[in-house]
């Protein structure tokens, strides 16, 4: 990290895209008065892969397989937006105990993901111990994950028209048993977080965002949430499970950090309550229908909640085995405006904490994003995007 | 800095740095391309019950001060200089551990219209760790594998041809 001069008294300090604070790459230039930041901007793209032109030389069953590693955090809503996406062009509608599974996972995916959150966002404020703590238990939802799918990251438990795996009742007490320590461990967490003195100083009135500034910024998400912004796509448009078991939604209104720790882990309850529920009145029937392999003509949008907000698949199918465009638009992207403008007044030291406050997932947000000029309509072959990729890094 | 010894001196003090690095090797993470999924078991290796510290493996933050590069991922081209500069900077003799079937072939990103291609593309690999992505368990056993290899053989220096 080296900091270079610009005009008087102010520096830029570049940090990143390799960085001790965040495990993936981002470049970030805070420009500074003395202590103060004054100034923020973002570079992205580093993880940029090219998935949604991929998407399209694959069939579905494969491009299921490479939307899951959009993200490893929150591999199964992406699967899950994509499937739902899939099945409403091609008139299907999986089945109940299959919608419920969707679901389970999802949440057993919002607890593994709220739990590495607190993490990461506890070191980052210099609290290693919570890290440790709250990393340990999270092997606990992590040991129910693999138990339940095999595989620890990137689950890969839908197909289009269903499921691949269902709960026995061995699973089901498992899961019960892991709920109900996690559940033990999360009162003690808010208790902390709430009155742990070192972490107050840290997240009390640090990076306030008003409901106001949150509707203009578009924040989205626990970030929105926590400044009182009442969103919540299992909530406005229940998908999967969600129609069947309601979710309660849980906002803040002091729009702080501490706020966002608190929302997020009065969420993890909200998720407890609700994978018990889900396991007590688990459909019973079929796992999957079956589904065509060209899926008619059409597009479609399906937005589910991801761990960090709304997630957004629009799909357009060309009625052959292979989509024709996948856009994904990826909860993370939109709440990078919120911290770019809340930034400036806070000290450096802040800005780890207010980086990770909306929890920020690159692998998520680093799309190619091209403004288009309505009056020329363009289609980007392979070649064209290889090229505008070197030409654009070079 | 090259010191120049008498050769058994010579002997002697290669030995002590072999044993100094396998007793303590300081890693340094960086993720040029991955989904995310490698780097949360990485770090998952380094909480309680997985433990790498253990082995007294420590996580660095700066390149200047590591043994050892943990990568993840396909290599982007965006992230393909930095990449390159990270192993620069790192003092020799130096290792990289490829983490992720990613890192191995390019995995589920293969051909993608941004991705170069694996990390042994772009720059010298030591040990591969496969799994999409591994268990912390693989990602243990491939930096301990890496290590018991340096006890065998002194390590010659190597340099990326660029």
């Amino acid at each position: 990290m080296d900091a270079q001069q610009i005009g008087k008294g102010k520096f830029v300090v570049p940090i990143g895209p390799q960085h001790p604070a965040l495990k993936e790459p981002g470049h970030f230039e805070f420009t500074v008065d003395g202590e103060i930041v004054t100034g923020a901007s973002v570079r992205l793209g580093y993880v940029h892969r090219g998935i949604e032109k991929g998407a399209e030389n694959r069939n579905y069953t494969q491009a299921m397989y490479l939307m899951e590693r959009v993200c490893g955090i929150c591999s199964h809503v992406h699967a899950t937006a994509f499937a739902l996406g899939t099945e409403k062009l091609a008139g299907i509608t999986a089945p109940p105990r299959a919608q419920a599974i969707r679901s389970l996972v999802g949440e057993l995916e919002r607890i593994h993901s709220h739990l590495l959150w607190l993490g990461v966002a506890a070191h980052e404020g210099g609290f290693d111990t919570l890290f440790m703590y709250s990393w340990r238990d999270r092997e606990v939802v992590m040991d129910l994950l693999e138990g339940l799918t095999g595989n620890r990251v990137n689950y890969s438990v839908n197909v289009i028209g269903g499921v691949k795996v269902d709960v026995d009742d061995a699973q089901r007490d498992a899961i019960l048993k892991g709920v109900d320590f996690l559940e033990e461990r999360t009162h003690h967490y808010i208790k902390i977080i709430t009155t742990d003195e070192t972490l107050l100083g840290r997240t009390v009135g640090v990076g306030v965002m008003t409901k106001e500034q949150a509707i203009e910024l578009g924040a989205i998400g626990p970030t929105g949430r926590a400044s009182g912004l009442e969103r919540d796509v299992r909530v406005d448009a229940p998908y999967a499970g969600y129609k069947d078991f309601p979710v309660r939604l849980v906002t803040d209104e002091a729009g702080d950090l501490q706020a966002r720790f608190v929302v997020r882990m009065k969420e993890l309850l909200e998720s407890y309550r609700l994978i018990r529920e889900i396991l007590d009145h688990l459909p019973t029937g079929d796992l999957t229908v079956r589904a065509p392999r060209r899926i008619p003509a059409g597009e479609t949008v399906s937005r589910v909640e991801a761990p960090r907000g709304e997630l957004f698949y629009y799909i357009k199918s060309n009625g052959t085995d292979m989509p024709e465009r996948v856009k994904i638009r990826t909860p993370s992207l939109c709440n990078w405006a919120s911290v770019i403008n809340l930034a400036p007044g806070y000290k450096l030291a802040d800005m780890p904490m207010i980086l990770s406050g909306i929890d920020p997932c690159f692998s998520c947000n680093d799309r190619l994003i091209k403004v288009n000029d309505r009056s020329v309509s363009q289609v980007w072959t392979w070649e064209d995007l290889r090229q505008h990729g070197i030409e654009y890094y070079r | 800095m090259e010191m120049k010894l008498d050769p058994p001196w010579q002997r002697a003090l290669e030995q002590i740095k072999t044993w100094a690095r396998v007793n303590s090797p300081w890693v340094i993470h960086y993720n040029s391309g991955s989904c995310n999924g490698c780097d949360i078991e990485i770090l998952a290796t380094l909480t309680p019950r997985y433990d790498l510290e253990r082995f007294g493996i420590k996580l660095q933050g700066s390149p200047r001060h590591a043994d050892v590069l943990i990568c993840t991922g396909p290599v982007s081209l965006q992230s393909r200089d930095r990449l390159l500069r990270i192993y620069e900077q790192m003092p020799e003799p130096k290792f990289v551990v490829a983490v992720g079937s990613c890192g191995i072939s390019g995995g589920a990103f293969q051909g993608c219209y941004n991705v170069v291609g694996s990390i042994g593309d772009v720059i010298p690999v030591d040990a591969y760790v496969p799994g999409c992505p591994p268990r912390p368990e693989a990602i243990i056993h491939g930096v301990v594998a890496l290590l018991q290899s340096l006890q065998k053989k002194d390590a010659a220096p190597q340099s990326v041809e660029e």
